[in-house]
């Protein structure tokens, strides 16, 4: 299973990095201040920020496991990129993203501050800093790991440089270092995954042949023929369908609570558009990352259907299996390694790493910023009358945040190492914070009267909602606690994915009656001269009158949900 | 601030220029291309980096201006 590289190809890679550390090296001079490294200076085109939100999500881990989902579940994976996610980016952009850049709070916990208190603050801060650091540094491990495995190279050298790479450049270039990394990682990405996409479409025969190799397959398995290439068409029964949920379930579960939940809220992924440079482009950066993100399912989630064809018939010469068992995560290498020759293999590998380290990059980048904001100036050493001396003092926190957050990742990675469960379920317990956290901000932008109290109250409960369900079902088959059931098991859901749905559908409901209850019987602390800006009601409504119709950012939104349809349809 | 096409630009523009270079001498070795049913990736793909590295300079150079 080991790919061989050539020199070619090791140039490639060191192009790369040497542009990579060149950003970083060239932005240092004007990190004057916090405002600079940790917020970009709120100075980026909004199509910088747009790419730099889709790629964030964009990580390595991703990447593998889509193409991995392709080779599983067939089209419907293409759920998590257009009802998982474009509604919910439409939404943050026409909606929310007004009061998140218009408060000029400099993060989601900050927001929480802004609108509520400093205890809800706190509760999100928190868990944010140990959930974005825990994440970086499971995906260091899974991908040295796979380094190893797939190239040869040694596992500590592999986590070290990458991580060395990933604290110069952020270290020198703080967000917008970061920012314009992702951005290159974007285009690295399309271009290096391109040629396969093109060679396997050849090689299958077309769209027309996948659908005729795919059909045998499907029918194996005991569904419909064309259950592998249509999205919507059998989700009416769940025993129809290779992912084992109904319309409903994806609709609510995925549609709704999980990608509002994290495109919405998730403050790794709004500190992008919070970097832009008006209230327009901040608004306008989710519509332009939705516009790529609808298309990156035929870059990455159509070549492993495609594999998927490969697989199944032994005289490709394609094959996943490891230790007698396929491993779908190897599925994007093994592609790789299958259809490029020594060239543009170094960039198909260059793309992979480099999303994995615009990927940590972009935790670091968002746990220095809530760090020095939330925690640091909240909490330690609070601002003083010397604004000039001050935004020294935490450009330095935030550049020593940095590196701590780097060395935590580092030390993340191997404790994932010696305890791969403790630590994945350490990561879906911290994955929990998403589903309440939506409904307590979507209460508190869209509803005056709720209180601090309520929201603290229905963060944490539905927080704590989540963890019961979790503890109390299991998917089925469940070897291991770490799936959950560990208080008792009540419900067996058919796939892990159901599991998923369900605990955040609980945590966001839970979370919604909480906050509403609790308001009811608390009294408001704020009067409604300071919820300005932060509530809808109160807020003086963004006329786009006197801007062409073409350029308005509803123009754009309504551009973006017609693709969304199209595509809806096309694949129905 | 720096011009992120700027960057972008340069590095496809190399990587199109070192992918071109590779593929025109590797053009005749047929082992390296039977992964790829005989195509010349390499060239094709050196060539599209050209043009869309050459772009997003020719973009820059015209804000100058």
């Amino acid at each position: 299973m080991e790919v061989q590289l050539h020199l070619i190809d090791y140039i490639i890679m060191v192009i790369y990095f040497v542009f990579v550390l060149g950003i970083g090296w060239f932005l240092r001079k004007y990190m004057k201040d916090a405002k600079q490294f940790l917020e970009a200076g709120r100075s980026l085109p909004a199509w910088v920020t747009g790419l730099a939100f889709i790629s964030t999500n964009l990580g390595a881990l991703e990447v593998m496991g889509m193409t991995g989902s392709g080779a599983k579940y067939g089209m419907l994976t293409t759920h998590f990129y257009w009802i998982g996610a474009i509604p919910a980016m439409v939404f943050l952009a026409i909606f929310m993203m007004r009061f998140y850049y218009g408060s000029k709070a400099r993060s989601v916990p900050e927001f929480l501050k802004l609108r509520f208190d400093e205890k809800t603050r706190a509760l999100n801060a928190i868990l944010f800093a140990v959930m974005t650091i825990m994440a970086s540094g499971i995906s260091m491990y899974a991908l040295a790991l796979l380094m190893e495995k797939v190239l040869g190279w040694n596992f500590n050298i592999s986590l070290w440089l990458s991580a060395a790479i990933v604290l110069a450049y952020t270290y020198l270039g703080g967000l917008s270092s970061a920012i314009y990394n992702e951005v290159l990682q974007f285009f690295i990405i399309l271009i290096g995954l391109l040629p396969i996409v093109i060679l396997a479409l050849m090689e299958v025969g077309g769209w027309s042949g996948l659908k005729e190799g795919l059909a045998p397959i499907a029918a194996q398995k005991g569904f419909a023929p064309d259950t592998l290439t249509t999205t919507w068409k059998y989700t009416g029964d769940a025993n129809a369908n290779p992912m084992g949920v109904k319309w409903y379930g994806i609709f609510a579960g995925l549609g709704f609570v999980l990608s509002f939940g994290y495109w919405c809220t998730n403050f790794l992924i709004v500190q992008r558009a919070m970097a832009a440079e008006s209230t327009t482009a901040a608004r306008k950066t989710p519509l332009i990352g939705a516009i790529p993100k609808m298309f990156i399912p035929f870059l990455i989630i159509v070549p492993g259907i495609i594999a998927l064809v490969l697989i199944n018939n032994p005289a490709s010469g394609f094959s996943i299996m490891e230790n007698g068992k396929p491993n779908y995560d190897l599925t994007i290498i093994m592609l790789l390694k299958h259809y490029l020759p020594a060239g543009v293999l170094g960039v198909g590998i260059t793309a992979l790493l480099a999303s994995f380290m615009s990927g940590m990059a972009g935790n670091v980048s968002a746990f220095n910023t809530v760090w020095t904001y939330d925690i640091y100036q909240s909490y330690i050493r609070p601002a003083t009358n010397d604004a000039a001396a001050d935004a020294r003092h935490y450009l330095r926190v935030g550049r020593l945040a940095t590196i701590f957050g780097v060395l935590v990742s580092i030390a993340a990675a191997y404790l994932a190492g010696l305890f791969g469960n403790i630590m994945d379920f350490l990561q879906t317990i911290f994955s929990m914070i998403n589903a309440p956290l939506f409904a307590v901000i979507f209460l508190g932008m869209f509803w005056k009267r709720t209180t601090a109290h309520g929201a603290f109250a229905g963060l944490l409960g539905g927080f704590l909602v989540a963890l019961a369900h979790h503890g109390l079902t299991a998917p089925e088959g469940a070897t291991t606690l770490v799936k959950g059931g560990w208080l008792g098991l009540i419900h067996t859901y058919p796939v892990e994915m159901a599991q998923n749905f369900w605990t955040a559908i609980y945590a966001c409901a839970a979370a919604t009656l909480i906050t509403v209850s609790i308001t009811m019987v608390t009294r408001r602390e704020k009067t409604d001269e300071e919820l300005k800006g932060l509530v809808y009601s109160l807020t003086p409504k963004i006329s786009e009158e006197n801007v062409p119709w073409i350029k308005r950012t509803n123009t754009l939104a309504l551009f973006v949900l017609i693709i969304f349809f199209i595509l809806s349809i096309l694949f129905w | 601030m720096l011009d992120i096409k700027i960057p972008i630009g340069l590095m496809f523009f190399i990587f199109g220029v070192v992918l071109t270079i590779y593929g025109f001498i590797s053009r005749n070795d047929t082992e390296l291309y039977q992964k790829s049913f005989s195509h010349n990736v390499n060239l094709w793909m050196g060539g599209l980096m050209l043009v869309f590295g050459g772009v997003m300079l020719l973009l820059v150079r015209r804000r100058k201006s």
